[in-house]
């Protein structure tokens, strides 16, 4: 009996022990839910990455500076099985059960929307990296900070391309036609406002706009339409299942579309798994490794990208870049701070003006960040060459696409 | 209405879609033969079927990175599955058979979701293709293309369904699942062991959907999360055609692939099941009726 009740002190001892370890004097706990589970799960396993690869990084470094002490970074997660719902709940837990006083982003829009207000109750920073939706900044949150471009610059690019293209081949921008196709998601609905407000002001006009819904496996009745009304442009927006139909299904259909854009084909990995389909195909990116952007932590992009390579094993995707780049606005803050009150952190974080591997990070005063662009690649030969911003441009862009099949 | 008019000018848009929907139609009929087979020997609702498509894709994608050509996917698929199948009933299904439909749905779907999360865990949720290398044919100048797969995929699912019918129809195994599906006690005193009759019949629907996994593989992209929408549209193929019709299963399940690319095609592609499912309560209303007013008549 005496040692059974000792073995259940002990267990007991080690969980509050546990418990309690967060929350040790030399290290800052940052809070994250992210979708481990569910239909978000690569994007997700790409934020933790990210994220751990950070705090990795500066604990290597000898941690954080708060007022003359060194602290040590370390995350709590939880998965949200990507669903909103199940990550307003663990927002909740991670602040009121947890007293986790620091938040990192969860994967996506629709799960950010949903814990936004709970931090926003308890007055918690919260840094993402990897719901761009404009709407979050539009609710007047006082906490939520964002390293990415929100959404609606997804495929703007793609037009501006469009426009130069039209210009510099003696066409008017406004004879081109536009088709296009977005998951019925906040994320993508946001990317297709930016495009239908470009296409207003350039007077192109849009003869397909279909709305996928999440579950969709097949786009074939809207690429049969694209391929009925010969548009100049086609821009597609579902995160890795979007891009990888696109690539496949344009190709089996003979859908010769002269400038094909679409978003996440880097974590869909579609010049790696259908080079020849996707040939000339246009992505959208929050980042890329061959832009010059460096900083303290990890040196250049490239470095930055290599570093993640040896430790994961699979090619940086962008969304790992900017999840690690919360980390650091974080490791910034707080040193700037010089102390761990919420509130002060919170000013210190909307006062950043930091250079990471991710790009130059300052907030306006919604909280996104204004200081980064979005860059385009286009599949050449087998791999993503940037192509606009004109500055970063690897190669000049092809077109039209000349499809390889 | 746009849509609508492009399609009445260009009558070979039209054939376009309809050779698409019956070709992705047969693809669909596969796991719903497999589901009415369930359905009307064990009696059981199968919500299992959409998993067993995702697994069987999985495996045509393995083996296709390991160098063997996509084709020989479908029937290894198929045998993987129906090993599967098996087991999951010796493990699970056997209880639940001959209890209350309401506990058969909701262990079916505890097993979908412990597959789901399980293929996430071991396959991870990156989204799979097999390429089967195969090209495209242009039809009446390029205005219609076919994909070779779906070609190939239509001509196998024909044959797996066929081979499942002379199955039942003719082998002693087959005649005893449907003296099972009719009587199962009848079955019983004569002496059929209706639990190997059971466990077959699973084990052939899990083997002919993971015959249309080693498809959707080829034609679409699999992932861990695919199986949703082909139990549900399985369920609404049989629920139209009616318990026991395999024939009616066939047609149905074609309707159902041409309905959708026309509704995705007029209506935009957000309301492509939307329609389909209005598409099925029309059909059910109207069969109904007809039915009473044939009862009425009767009496």
């Amino acid at each position: 009996m005496a040692h059974r009740i000792a073995s259940s002190v002990a267990i007991a001892a080690v969980a509050f022990c546990a418990v309690r370890a967060e929350a040790a004097d030399d290290s800052v706990v940052l809070g994250a839910a992210v979708s481990l589970t569910g239909k978000y799960a690569v994007n997700g396993k790409n934020t933790k990455d990210g994220y751990d690869l950070a705090v990795e990084r500066i604990n290597e470094m000898g941690g954080v500076q708060i007022a003359r002490k060194t602290y040590k970074l370390s995350i709590v997660y939880y998965d949200d099985e990507s669903t909103p719902a199940r990550g307003a709940q663990l927002a909740e837990r991670l602040i009121s059960q947890d007293g986790v006083k620091f938040m990192l982003g969860a994967y996506g829009s629709g799960l950010t929307k949903a814990m936004a207000p709970i931090t926003e109750k308890y007055k918690v920073p919260h840094v993402e990296a990897n719901a761009a939706a404009r709407e979050l900044f539009t609710q007047g949150y006082r906490y939520l900070f964002a390293v990415l471009s929100t959404s609606d610059y997804y495929l703007r690019d793609a037009l501006g391309i469009a426009v130069e293209i039209a210009k510099s081949h003696g066409r008017d921008p406004a004879t081109f036609r536009i088709a296009m196709a977005f998951e019925n998601d906040p994320f993508s609905l946001d990317i297709r406002a930016g495009v239908l407000e470009d296409a207003g002001r350039y007077g192109m006009r849009v003869v397909v706009d279909d709305k996928l819904p999440p579950e969709i496996n097949d786009m074939s009745a809207t690429l049969t339409k694209v391929k009925a009304l010969r548009p100049d442009v086609l821009l597609v927006s579902g995160h890795e299942k979007g891009a990888t139909l696109v690539v496949r299904q344009t190709a089996e259909m003979k859908v010769d579309v002269p400038l094909v854009a679409t978003t996440q084909c880097d974590s869909a990995q579609i010049a790696e798994n259908m080079p020849q389909k996707a040939e000339g195909v246009l992505c959208a990116a929050q980042w890329d490794r061959h832009l010059s952007y460096r900083d303290k932590w990890f040196g250049t992009a490239e470095e930055y990208a290599q570093r993640f390579e040896r430790k994961f094993k699979y090619p940086t995707p962008y969304q790992a870049a900017e999840s690690t780049a919360a980390v650091l606005v974080y490791a910034d803050a707080f040193e700037r701070a010089g102390s761990l009150d919420p509130e002060k952190v919170r000013d210190a974080i909307a006062a950043t003006d930091l250079n990471t591997i991710f790009g130059p990070i300052k907030f306006d005063a919604t909280g996104k960040n204004v200081a980064k662009q979005m860059v385009m690649y286009q599949v050449q030969k087998g791999a993503y060459r940037v192509v606009a911003p004109a500055r970063w441009a690897e190669s000049p862009i092809e077109w039209p696409r000349k499809p390889q099949w | 209405m746009e849509n609508l008019r492009l399609l009445l000018d260009e009558p070979l848009l039209s054939l376009q879609l309809l050779l698409d929907g019956v070709l992705i139609g047969f693809v669909f009929a596969l796991p719903a033969l497999g589901m009415a087979l369930v359905w009307g020997v064990m009696g059981l609702i199968n919500v299992v079927q959409g998993e067993l498509v995702m697994l069987g894709g999985y495996v045509a994608f393995f083996l296709f990175r390991a160098g063997v050509h996509p084709l020989f996917g479908v029937p290894a698929a198929a045998l993987c599955l129906f090993v599967l199948g098996w087991a999951l009933y010796r493990a699970v299904v056997f209880r639940i058979v001959e209890r209350d439909l309401f506990i058969s749905i909701l262990a079916t779907f505890g097993l979908s979701i412990l597959l789901q999360q399980l293929a996430n865990l071991l396959f991870g949720a990156n989204l799979r293709t097999v390429e089967s290398g195969f090209g495209t044919l242009s039809l009446c100048g390029g205005a219609i293309s076919v994909y070779t797969v779906k070609l190939i995929s239509c001509a196998l699912a024909l044959a797996t369904a066929g081979a499942l019918m002379l199955f039942l129809k003719s082998s002693r195994r087959g005649q005893a699942i449907r003296a099972s599906a009719q009587n199962a006690r009848a079955a019983r005193v004569i002496g059929v062991d209706i639990d190997r009759v059971y466990a077959w019949t699973f084990a052939l629907n899990a083997a002919v959907c993971g015959a249309a996994g080693a498809l959707v593989a080829m034609i679409w992209v699999v992932h861990p999360y695919l199986g949703l929408p082909y139990t549900i549209r399985s369920f609404m193929i049989v629920i139209a055609a009616g318990l026991g019709n395999m024939a009616g299963v066939l047609i149905a399940a074609l309707g159902v692939g041409v309905a959708e690319n026309f509704a995705g095609f007029v209506l935009g592609a957000e309301y492509q099941s939307a329609f389909v499912f209005a598409l099925l309560v029309a059909f059910l209303v109207a069969r109904s009726r007809w039915l009473a007013r044939h009862r009425r008549y009767l009496a």
